[in-house]
């Protein structure tokens, strides 16, 4: 039985009589990479910041690293890594600096900094920049760093959200390796996106409608289901049930 | 620690590489001083006047002697018809005309009785008031001289004194008001825009799923402005004392030490603005319209509060600059100590722990 380090149990948000996330149920185990999808304003980001504990839910349970997101929020921000639909990088300071700055909230000593942030350096290849402003790089490699950012203290988990907005083919395929590699050492990926050929390369993927999940499976058994050759058409079956317009 | 000195640390990354901005908060007092004090003063000084002078006696010139010699006047024109007087006011050259009537010397000495015309421009009444009232004082002088020792045998003679600041000079007022000012804008709108900014970029939501408490994130963006503060403190104090030659009579250490309470008085507000404020554009505004325009009008450095309607009077008492320029002026230029401004002290104490409970309070620890 593998463990579970996410679970949700009719977890609910509402926004006075709007209902933003609507009884969801899920779990996630250790190392998966579960992919969060949904149309804009279907409720991805306000589920994913309630486990997150940004945000309170109004009703339900959830439990994220074994912790309670009422009462533990503490603990779980210690071991969860979080990227942010908008960039989460500081433009004005260096690629080092920002390193050096998210280590440092994360209360890591100064070796551990020193070297991890070496060793990042190398696998962006980036040492040559290291010294060069966030705000001077390409959008492509400022999202990698980014995610290489919010993964710096060694969480058990990460959440991502639309991480790979706006970033070009091939980055978004350098950056889905690199999630791969995360996924490979223990981490688990909890990530939104509505890219579809994203949601193939995750293990399981959830579908929010109007605040409800919709389906839940793995790529395969999901496009099995609803008679669709990609998951393109998985969610465009699923979506044309959506009351909501884009929000 | 090592959170909180990694973030005071990303502040000062975030104020060293915006030059221009930098440049501002600690340009800003340099230029406030100077132009205060050398360009908007309200001392006259070189005033240009008008004298028309049909008698042209000893006693008129005289008179037209002492005005033209006074650091407040400069003798413009010697008019020679009436209808010149106004054609100077139109024309702007003139601020005053002093007019003798015919005989003045005659009139003085066997009647005992002269009178001396003056016109002043009213169109700033303030200045009008102030150069009648020198042009008086002179003329006065001048008739307790050639008075002489004749003594009349009932005079009243009053005897004024200037008390703290014998030379009025205009400085010993605004030097309290502009170090409030500026305290003010550089604590309160540059933390409400610093934290809000955050709030925009997205990096706020980063900093709250991290282990960093809110409270702390709080506080490492105010140790940059209250350092930045304190560097403006002294550059006001020496500027001051060195080029504007106002004293500080009373301990400097009490200056400084109900500056650093203003200071947080001023963080706790910027904190404040920054909690309701969404976007950078809002929490400036806020900042100028709701906090810099009354701190100008209504902390009695502009205007005094004396003058004002009542409610406006009452109004004043929730200005916190009212009550750090009162103790500033008291202390640097009365040279009172701690014992007379206690009651201030403690408004602003009030005031500190009033904002900052509901600035803590207000400040999302969950985003929603």
């Amino acid at each position: 039985m593998p463990e579970k380090v996410i679970t949700a149990d009719k977890l609910t948000k509402r926004f006075g009589d709007f209902t933003a996330v609507d009884q969801i149920s899920f779990e996630v185990e250790k190392g998966e990479i579960f992919g969060f999808l949904g149309a804009n304003g279907a409720g991805k980001t306000t589920a994913m910041r309630m486990l997150c504990g940004l945000s309170m839910p109004t009703s339900g349970a959830a439990t994220v690293a074994g912790f309670d997101v009422y009462r533990d929020n503490e603990k779980i921000k210690r071991n969860i890594g979080y990227m942010s639909q908008k960039f989460s990088l500081y433009d004005d300071l260096t690629v080092k600096e920002n390193m050096q700055f998210y280590g440092g909230i994360y209360g890591k000593s100064d070796a551990f900094i020193k070297n991890k942030t070496a060793y990042i350096l190398d696998e962006l290849h980036l040492e040559k920049e290291a010294h060069v402003l966030v705000r001077s790089l390409p959008l492509g490699w400022k999202q990698k760093l980014a995610f290489s950012v919010a993964v710096f203290h060694e969480p058990g988990i990460v959440f991502l959200d639309e991480p790979t907005g706006g970033v070009d083919p091939v980055t978004r395929r350098e950056f889905w390796n690199m999630i791969y590699q995360a996924s490979d050492s223990g981490i688990t990926v909890f990530v939104t996106t509505h890219y579809m050929d994203e949601a193939e390369y995750c293990n399981r993927v959830s579908i929010m409608v109007d605040g409800r999940i919709e389906a839940l499976d793995t790529p395969g058994a999901l496009k099995q289901q609803h008679e669709a050759r990609s998951m393109d058409e998985v969610f465009l079956k699923l979506a044309r049930k959506a009351k909501r317009g884009e929000g | 620690m090592k959170q909180f000195l990694s973030f005071v640390k990303k502040e000062f990354f975030h104020i060293w590489r915006d030059k221009s901005t930098l440049l501002i908060l600690l340009g800003m007092p340099v230029v406030q001083i100077v132009i205060f004090g050398f360009a908007l003063t309200n001392e006259v000084k070189n005033s240009r006047i008008a004298v028309l002078d049909p008698s042209k006696d000893a006693s008129s010139l005289a008179i037209t002697a002492e005005l033209d010699a006074s650091r407040y006047f400069d003798l413009e024109k010697n008019l020679v018809n009436f209808a010149q007087v106004e054609e100077e006011f139109r024309r702007g050259k003139i601020k005053l005309a002093v007019i003798f009537p015919a005989h003045f010397a005659d009139d003085l000495q066997h009647f005992n009785k002269a009178t001396v015309q003056l016109i002043a421009d009213a169109s700033d009444p303030n200045v009008a008031n102030t150069l009648t009232n020198y042009a008086t004082a002179i003329i006065t002088d001048y008739q307790a001289r050639i008075t002489g020792n004749k003594q009349l045998p009932y005079t009243i003679q009053t005897e004024m004194r200037m008390l703290y600041n014998p030379q009025m000079k205009g400085a010993f007022n605004f030097v309290p008001g502009l170090m409030a000012m500026v305290l003010l804008l550089v604590c309160t709108m540059m933390t409400a825009i610093t934290i809000v900014k955050e709030k925009e970029m997205g990096t706020m939501e980063v900093m709250l799923v991290s282990p960093m408490r809110p409270q702390m994130v709080v506080l490492a963006k105010a140790v940059p402005y209250l350092f930045i503060s304190s560097i403006n403190i002294a550059t006001i104090l020496l500027l001051s004392v060195y080029a504007l030659e106002v004293p500080i009579n009373g301990s400097l250490f009490l200056v400084v030490a109900e500056s650093i309470l203003f200071t947080l008085v001023s963080l706790s507000l910027g904190l404040l603005i920054s909690s309701s404020a969404g976007t950078q554009q809002t929490a400036m505004f806020i900042s100028l319209i709701g906090l810099f325009m009354p701190t100008l009008m209504l902390s009695g450095f502009m205007f005094p509060i004396e003058n004002m309607p009542l409610p406006l009077r009452v109004i004043s008492n929730i200005v916190p600059a009212k009550w750090y320029y009162l103790v500033v002026r008291s202390v640097m230029i009365k040279g009172v100590g701690l014992q007379e401004i206690w009651k201030e002290t403690l408004v602003l104490f009030g005031m500190l722990v009033f904002f900052l409970t509901l600035a803590i309070r207000k400040f999302k620890i969950r985003l929603a």
